[in-house]
């Protein structure tokens, strides 16, 4: 065996694994709005977190929120607050779950939950306007989710 | 000069928000006589709002300045369009609008009434049932598709009568389980994203969502022109784009519960002008 191919097969290894630790939505367990346990195991990457905040047809979490780092995307909304220094007023346990389920932090919130697949009213298949044809899939992965809070923990005051 | 240009430049960029933010204060008057109540105090039954806006209030400059005449409306060539259909004979028994009913300014403050309880079966009709009775009962016509261009078209005909006149929908008496259950949707917060009415149009009506302004969500401009669409947009098609926006399974164009809905969202802007037809983005 080549060591190309051991380093290959032990990427897939570390892969397979992580997705056999990922928590699941049902079975997040939240103390105080915040999630202690990364719910990969794996650390989060904090430039495909930022793609992900950006992107619309991801977390779109700049349709609510402005974002001075990433002030190259447009149109930030201001339904929620500005995220800028999220990473110095919350612990990366409080951005995980806020992220999750922002509910559990502000009881009542607006912000919709981007890692819950259950406890919905009429809920959809994705934007179609149509009845699921299928279990619900959270709105973003697990491994998403450590994404985006990984680029918030970026996010400090200067 | 160089220096202040620049200062300028910096406060537009930097400012974009604040400059977008809240309901105007421009006065909506059309072709330089209607003078339109789009700002009052809300109706008593409007507990979490204090003053009502009229959505145009929300719009661009651009946008606004397309419904202040009537020459510039392109909402006009489908209530032309109408006004021509009121005339023209359809279906088997052989009639028109027309044949029945006087000058289609007999109309003028139906619109402001609706959705109503038809007194004789007791159900809460819009003007789409009230057409699509005419057209099948009456003219032995087809009955025409909710959202379509003739239906909408007809629909800010008769609404165009009333113009200027103030919503006044009935809530009590036999509208009232109609209107409760119209104001049980509006803070139902649907779909994946649990989302509702209130959410955007009560709670943060003047906000930036995405490219959006958020409005008060009124619907005294229905059917409305939408610019995005390029046609007559009716209120039921309306909420169901909202509702599908909150990853719902939604509700049907001219189901029961749209119709109840209208009611109460209808009654959330008493006071204000019938504005059909209306523009927005």
């Amino acid at each position: 065996m080549t060591n190309a191919l051991k380093l290959g097969l032990a990427g897939m290894l570390c892969a397979s694994a992580a997705m056999a630790g990922e928590i699941k939505p049902k079975d997040v367990s939240f103390s105080d709005g915040a999630i202690e346990q990364s719910l990969t195991g794996a650390p989060g990457d904090p430039e495909k977190g930022a793609m992900i905040v950006g992107d619309k047809s991801m977390g779109n979490c700049v349709a609510c929120h402005q974002v001075s780092a990433l002030a190259d995307v447009p149109f930030q909304g201001e339904v929620g607050p500005p995220l800028d220094g999220a990473g110095d007023r919350w612990t990366e346990a409080e951005l995980r779950g806020l992220v999750a389920n922002a509910k559990m932090t502000f009881e009542g919130t607006v912000m919709p939950a981007f890692y819950k697949v259950d406890g919905f009213i009429r809920p959809g298949d994705a934007y179609t306007g149509k009845a699921p044809s299928g279990p619900i899939e959270p709105i973003l992965s697990a491994q998403d989710v450590e994404d985006v809070v990984a680029f918030l923990m970026t996010l400090k005051e200067e | 000069m160089k220096f202040k240009a620049l200062t300028a430049a910096v406060a537009i960029v930097a400012l974009p928000v604040t400059v977008l933010a809240d309901p105007d204060d421009d006065k909506l008057i059309i072709n330089g006589e209607i003078e339109m109540i789009s700002v009052t105090k809300a109706p008593e039954h409007v507990e979490n709002l204090d003053t009502i806006y009229s959505g145009w209030h929300f719009r661009t400059d651009e946008t606004q300045a397309l419904q202040i005449d009537d020459f510039d409306n392109p909402a006009m060539i489908f209530v032309d369009q109408a006004a021509d259909i009121y005339e023209t004979v359809d279906g088997a028994a052989g009639k028109s609008c027309a044949s029945c009913h006087d000058a289609v300014e007999s109309f003028a403050g139906l619109h402001a009434q609706m959705p109503k309880v038809d007194p004789e079966t007791g159900k809460l009709v819009v003007m789409e049932d009230l057409i699509n009775e005419c057209r099948t009962e009456r003219m032995e016509a087809d009955a025409w598709k909710w959202s379509g261009a003739d239906m909408q078209g007809m629909v800010a005909l008769i609404g165009l009568q009333s113009r200027g006149m103030p919503m006044n929908v009935a809530i009590d008496g036999p509208a009232a389980p109609y209107w409760e259950q119209g104001k049980e949707m509006y803070y139902t917060r649907y779909g994946q994203l649990e989302l509702s009415c209130a959410n955007c149009h009560e709670e943060n009506y003047g906000n930036m969502i995405r490219a959006d302004h958020l409005s008060q969500g009124m619907i005294n401009g229905f059917p409305t022109y939408r610019l995005k669409q390029a046609k007559l947009i009716s209120r039921h098609n309306r909420f169901r784009g909202c509702i599908r926006d909150t990853r719902a399974e939604t509700f049907a164009e001219g189901s029961d519960e749209f119709r109840a809905l209208e009611l109460y969202v209808a009654s959330r802007g008493n006071g204000l002008s019938v504005e059909t037809p209306a523009v927005r983005q």
